[in-house]
């Protein structure tokens, strides 16, 4: 795909995270927004996945360790054809498949039940361990947020993928700097998140979330890495694309109202208008 | 004295065989192989055995991302750590998605003995029978540690097995046969009966063959798949026997005990004493000597039949 292409693709995944959330009345916006273009990025220029079979052996997984940005990751499945856009609007409500956080066994395209703060990560060693046992070539992603660096299993899998040197894992932090109680150098700070990673003997590329072009080019980067996994440092702004949301910790879990979701989707659309 | 193996040991060595059968079976330990005996896998099958260091939590997150991709993990520690530090890890990645992982957990209970409470699972079969989608088998001896570990690994789905580290007695041979959701009647007679698992089951026969030789005729049932449980060898012995003894290595509060009478209560109420540890932490000490001073030998099973069958008269 064209970089304008990918742009207009997490352009739609915004604007379906929006309406996916109106029926739903609750759900976490920001997060989710904020991983737009990294998830854009991910599923319709880097992994190698087919829609038409969402266990397909070969596949790249992706496992959403920040599970409760949810709506983003159904937006780009359902963009990508793992399941009808109808489904996005029986989001979180009784009987239907997309549950408040992501459910491999409800949700095709869905490669790990995540929600539980903390827990993505190491799945994505399992799999990464798997494939490289099975001498299979396929890639394993895993997306984290910054605030879920509080919890010690991810350091515990931090340590372990570097032990195990898994080359065929890309781990990406969305950095929007926001975690519910507020910001996360206040409230636990994570800083100096790259030296950290480093030290952990990781491989550490930073870059712009919001900017395709450097995302593709940090994915492609760490394709070449060997002997250590990578861990990208997206910089993001929470509830980007969405004015009133944009840098909000309040808009972390809170659904728009009628007249918010309005203004949400004439921002998005008018960014569309632009890219177009 | 019969011939004993601790059921760690024997799993030890089923894995090694396991192994050699299917290649998907893949083994992770956090910093313990020499204790829970996966060393022995490790040594024949170093690609296929993760060490994950002191990091429970990781350990059953890494092996439910190996299930997800096909792999048939067996995930060791201590019981305590298994249960206790990973609990959620195991309800949220490994049996919410109801994923193919085996966590064969060893040195539960008070038998630990020396290195005291701190590493004394006495609850981890409560919490493991609360979560949907688990099942939990508490082999008695070797050879039903070998099966119990053969029928988890054809099982498609989660499975805690609960396993010792004292030597307890071989109780089966080969003929013996094990199957998840089954109990089996060990010995049988109509005045009462003993419901056991794991290290109780030795000591459930012993006082069975003592109360024999007064004239009592006890039945024993080897109650080793705590989840699914055998619902209808259970009513059906109790209705028998009208009483009804539960005898397991572990808090009464939750374990084989409480799903006994759970079904019992609903189904076929029948006076029932339940003998376990009594609701208190384990210390430091010997085996043995702990299993005495916690009230789980061959008289407290005595005792607890006698008293039963006063119940039962009434």
């Amino acid at each position: 795909m064209r970089i304008g292409e990918l742009k207009l693709t997490a352009n739609i995944i915004r604007q379906n995270i929006i309406k996916m959330l109106i029926p739903a009345k609750s759900g976490h916006p920001g997060g989710s927004l904020s991983a737009a273009d990294i998830l854009a990025t991910l599923y319709f220029q880097v992994m190698r996945v087919n829609p038409q079979e969402p266990n397909w052996p070969e596949r790249d997984r992706f496992v959403l360790c920040k599970g409760h940005a949810a709506p983003v990751l159904y937006a780009a499945l359902a963009e990508k054809g793992y399941f009808p856009k109808e489904e996005l609007l029986g989001l979180r409500q009784t009987g239907r498949m997309l549950q408040g956080h992501p459910d491999m066994k409800k949700t095709p395209g869905v490669d790990m039940s995540t929600g539980s703060l903390g827990q993505g990560l190491s799945a994505a060693n399992g799999m990464a361990l798997a494939g490289r046992l099975d001498g299979k070539d396929y890639r394993v992603y895993a997306l984290l947020g910054d605030g879920e660096m509080g919890e010690g299993q991810v350091w515990e899998a931090g340590m372990a993928a570097a032990h195990y040197k898994l080359d065929n894992l890309t781990a990406i932090i969305d950095y929007n700097g926001l975690q519910i109680d507020g910001r996360t150098d206040d409230v636990m700070s994570s800083a100096p998140l790259s030296a950290k990673w480093q030290a952990f003997g990781w491989h550490v590329i930073e870059a712009d979330g919001h900017d395709i072009k450097k995302l593709m080019a940090a994915f492609e980067e760490a394709q070449k890495v060997q002997g250590k996994p990578t861990m990208l440092i997206a910089r993001t702004i929470k509830g980007k694309g969405v004015s009133f949301m944009e840098n909000q910790a309040g808009w972390h879990g809170n659904a728009p109202n009628a007249e918010q979701s309005e203004q949400a989707l004439k921002d998005l659309k008018e960014e569309a208008a632009n890219l177009g | 004295m019969a011939e004993k193996q601790a059921t760690r040991e024997a799993y030890g060595k089923a894995l090694v065989s396991l192994g050699a059968e299917n290649p998907d079976v893949v083994v992770l330990d956090a910093d313990l192989s020499k204790s829970t005996k996966t060393a022995d896998f490790a040594k024949h099958y170093p690609e296929r055995f993760f060490n994950m260091g002191v990091a429970e939590q990781n350990l059953m997150g890494t092996a439910a991302g190996l299930a997800a991709a096909g792999k048939i993990p067996f995930a060791s520690t201590f019981a305590i750590f298994a249960t206790g530090r990973a609990f959620e890890q195991i309800r949220n990645s490994i049996a919410y998605p109801e994923l193919n992982v085996k966590i064969a957990a060893t040195h539960a209970g008070i038998t630990v003995g020396e290195d005291g409470s701190s590493h004394q699972a006495v609850e981890d079969v409560a919490v493991m029978r609360s979560i949907p989608n688990m099942t939990v088998l508490v082999p008695a001896d070797g050879e039903e540690t070998r099966q119990v570990i053969k029928a988890a690994a054809q099982y498609k789905g989660p499975v805690y097995i609960r396993m010792g580290r004292l030597d307890v007695p071989l109780l089966f041979g080969e003929d013996y046969h094990f199957e998840i959701g089954k109990a089996n009647i060990l010995r049988d007679g109509t005045d009462a009966a003993i419901m056991a698992n794991g290290t109780m089951v030795a000591i459930a026969v012993e006082a069975a063959e003592e109360l024999l030789a007064t004239g009592i005729k006890v039945s024993v049932v080897n109650v080793a798949s705590v989840k699914p449980l055998d619902v209808s060898t259970i009513i059906q012995v109790a209705q028998r026997t009208k009483a009804v003894v539960s005898a397991e290595e572990h808090n009464i509060i939750g374990g084989l005990g409480s799903a006994i009478a759970e079904v019992l209560a609903e189904n076929a109420p029948t006076p029932m004493v339940r003998v376990g540890i009594s609701d208190t932490f384990g210390e430091s000490g010997r085996p043995q000597e702990l299993m005495e001073k916690y009230g789980l030998t061959k008289a407290s099973l005595i005792e607890a039949v006698h008293k039963v069958l006063i119940r039962k008269k009434k």
